[in-house]
């Protein structure tokens, strides 16, 4: 695996356009985060936001070929903001709105944008490995030189699906990169309660031994980190020389998702799971101490990569993009009823 | 004696009330058991209560493992569709056992798993998945739509020596209701009728009872009476009593949320079509929600969902009070 190589690799464009992305990512959570506030009932079910990932989401989409794909967690909203996806039609998907990026029929869970190579997002944890694993597959048969990355969590490492896929993929060399991104808790559960490499003190990414392919354990929060490593691994898998297992270390700043009550209990992200169940802000505020956002900017600004006045007009016209994607959103009219079954069958 | 709970809050004092009765009771799943003050990981220990992984497979495989070697787990499963993972294991190992050992083994376990969540849950956590696992000897299945049918259902489904799934409604989570105190037992297999009606008989299961009764009072201001039944249990599902109803009013409608063909309301429909085809002056007419994914969109999930109007719509089609609709 390549070593990190650190800023210097990477030109001024890319690194802008890197913190660019993870502020957008932010900015268009806080601002599904707020609707619960702003507009009670806007979204209905249940929401899961990414904000500590961006790095991780940033430095892994950033290897991506136009021809490639990508499959994610339904905790899925970063990925397509990197990838160029309209945020316009992801917050009108979030609201059930007609101009959603899924026609209102999937939400938050179910985000999907095709022509960006985002081929379908499952509420299932687990159930997207062996999906991503497949569309790895055809991308072996077509030869065209197409990767395909896998994002999941850690809790997902745990369901059959992740070592039945991991197996295969290995087994018939698939160009796939496995992107862990372990945030350090399973819904309520803490990794060490519910994993046994954990429990013992081992990295997660021991698991890849068990499939004979590379696995590499990373600071998730350190996009260049992350983009290093998850460029070796795509190009070993461009190359037909099979998987990988990134485990990308990072840890989840907002709770697991909104609440969950039956209609009439108004819907609200609770303080996170550290706090709420564990007693532990201590270990939340060191968390917030290592937030990948403001830690990259303040990186960029000290390497004289940019001003930071540079970095705060960014900051400016991604809360303008992402205030129009609420504005949008709210516009945008209910689908006709009937559309219920326009997609049954194909 | 009573005392008002939600009904989620039934369910945990009955599975508390049957772990103080019998030692052999095990209760785990995910998210739970995580902290030293939870009270049952305070009441029963470590042994008997447990957070798993994610892991549905094994976690539903280990407790069919457990009961064959003479335990009574019950698996704490969220959402119905989580059971979905472990298939095999919830229609193909755990209904299987007894029949193929020649009755050597049994395999009491309870898979408790909340189901039609439709609030905005969009199309993999909202399904009404009754009729899935209803049609499978061996199975049992309970569906209450009470407090107090909640509490006296689970305790049942814990003394019972067969695998159980065990469906508590998303939607009447929080839904207050009189609980007995102490022990509370309702036999399986024993439909309740909730109100008594001799114009027409309508059956709904879970959420769907409460839809019936607001339908059923629309329809007295019309005149018109309705029974309405609550089967409680689809397997074992006490025909007898709907049936009788039929006998009386001569006429059957059914409220399903589930989609219509793997919906409970197809096989009563069926059952009374072979078995009560005189007591019945019209067609029997089936409210269900229609054939989709449920959407994420709120005015479309209200579309694919059954409510009051349609009932009342339905009924009136039925008794000839207008054009049959449904």
């Amino acid at each position: 695996m390549t070593a990190p190589q650190g800023v210097e690799t990477l030109d001024r464009e890319h690194l802008v356009w890197m913190l660019t992305q993870m502020l957008r990512i932010r900015e268009f959570e806080e601002r599904v985060k707020r609707t619960f506030e702003d507009h009670p009932g806007v979204i209905r079910g249940h929401t899961h936001l990414a904000d500590g990932a961006e790095a991780s989401i940033v430095g892994s989409i950033a290897n991506l070929g136009p021809d490639d794909q990508f499959f994610t967690t339904y905790r899925c909203h970063g990925y397509p903001i990197a990838r160029g996806t309209d945020p316009n039609a992801m917050m009108a998907e979030i609201y059930g709105r007609r101009d959603g990026l899924c026609k209102g029929l999937g939400g938050s869970m179910h985000l999907t944008d095709v022509a960006n190579g985002f081929l379908g997002t499952s509420g299932i944890v687990g159930a997207g490995i062996p999906h991503a694993t497949g569309a790895a597959w055809g991308a072996q048969i077509r030869g065209t030189g197409q990767v395909v990355l896998c994002f999941f969590g850690d809790g997902a490492s745990k369901q059959g699906a992740f070592f039945e896929s991991l197996n295969i993929a290995s087994l018939w060399k698939l160009p796939i990169v496995y992107v862990m991104e372990n945030n350090g808790y399973n819904v309520h559960t803490r990794t060490e309660q519910e994993d046994a490499n954990r429990a013992a003190g081992e990295d997660l990414s021991v698991k890849a031994k068990a499939f004979s392919m590379p696995g590499v354990t990373i600071d998730g929060r350190d996009p260049l980190e992350v983009y290093e490593t998850v460029r070796g691994a795509v190009a070993r898998a461009r190359a037909g020389d099979g998987p990988t297992l990134v485990e990308s270390q990072m840890y989840r700043l907002s709770a697991h998702g909104n609440i969950i009550a039956p209609p009439g209990v108004p819907l609200h992200f609770p303080e996170h799971e550290a706090i709420e169940k564990f007693g532990a802000p201590e270990e939340y505020e060191a968390a917030k101490q290592g937030d990948p956002v403001p830690a990259f900017r303040g990186r960029l600004v000290a390497d004289g990569v940019l001003t930071g006045e540079e970095a705060d007009a960014i900051a400016a016209e991604v809360r303008e993009e992402m205030q129009a994607a609420v504005d949008f959103g709210l516009a945008s009219p209910f689908p006709e009823v009937e559309t219920a079954l326009d997609h049954v069958y194909a | 004696m009573a005392h008002e709970l939600p009904y989620i809050a039934a369910i945990v004092e009955a599975i508390q009330l049957e772990m103080e009765r019998d030692e052999s009771v095990l209760y785990f799943g995910q998210n739970m058991a995580t902290t030293e003050n939870e009270p049952f990981v305070d009441a029963f220990g470590k042994d008997r209560v447990r957070v798993t992984p994610i892991s549905e497979t094994a976690e539903i495989g280990i407790a069919v493992g457990a009961a064959l070697a003479g335990f009574r787990p019950v698996v704490e499963l969220y959402m119905a569709e989580f059971m979905l993972v472990a298939m095999d294991q919830v229609m193909n190992e755990a209904p299987r056992f007894r029949a193929m050992t020649g009755g050597q083994v049994k395999v009491p376990i309870v898979l408790k798993a909340g189901y039609g969540f439709t609030a905005g849950w969009a199309g993999q956590h909202t399904g009404t998945l009754t009729g899935l696992f209803m049609g499978v000897p061996g199975l049992k299945v309970a569906v209450p739509s009470t407090a107090a049918d909640a509490k006296g259902l689970m305790a049942t489904a814990i003394r019972d020596d067969n695998p159980v799934v065990y469906l508590h409604h998303y939607l009447l989570t929080l839904e207050h209701g009189e609980v007995p105190d102490g022990e509370h037992l309702v036999p399986f297999g024993e439909a309740a009728v909730r109100r008594e009606g001799s114009d027409v008989t309508l059956v709904g299961t879970g959420w769907t009872v409460d839809r019936a009764l607001g339908a059923a009072e629309k329809l007295a201001a019309e005149g018109i009476q309705a029974e309405v039944i609550d089967p409680r249990t689809i397997a074992p599902l006490d025909t007898q009593t709907i049936l009788e109803s039929v006998e009386k009013t001569g006429h059957l409608v059914l409220v399903d949320q589930a989609t219509r063909h793997a919906s409970v309301s197809t096989v009563i429909a069926g059952e009374v079509a072979e078995h009560g085809f005189d007591s019945l002056q019209a067609p029997i007419v089936q409210v269900t929600g229609l054939d989709a994914t449920i959407p994420y969109s709120e005015p479309l999930e209200a579309y694919v969902l059954p409510d009051e109007d349609k009932v009342v719509a339905a009924v009136r089609g039925v008794l000839g009070t207008a054009p049959v609709i449904a």
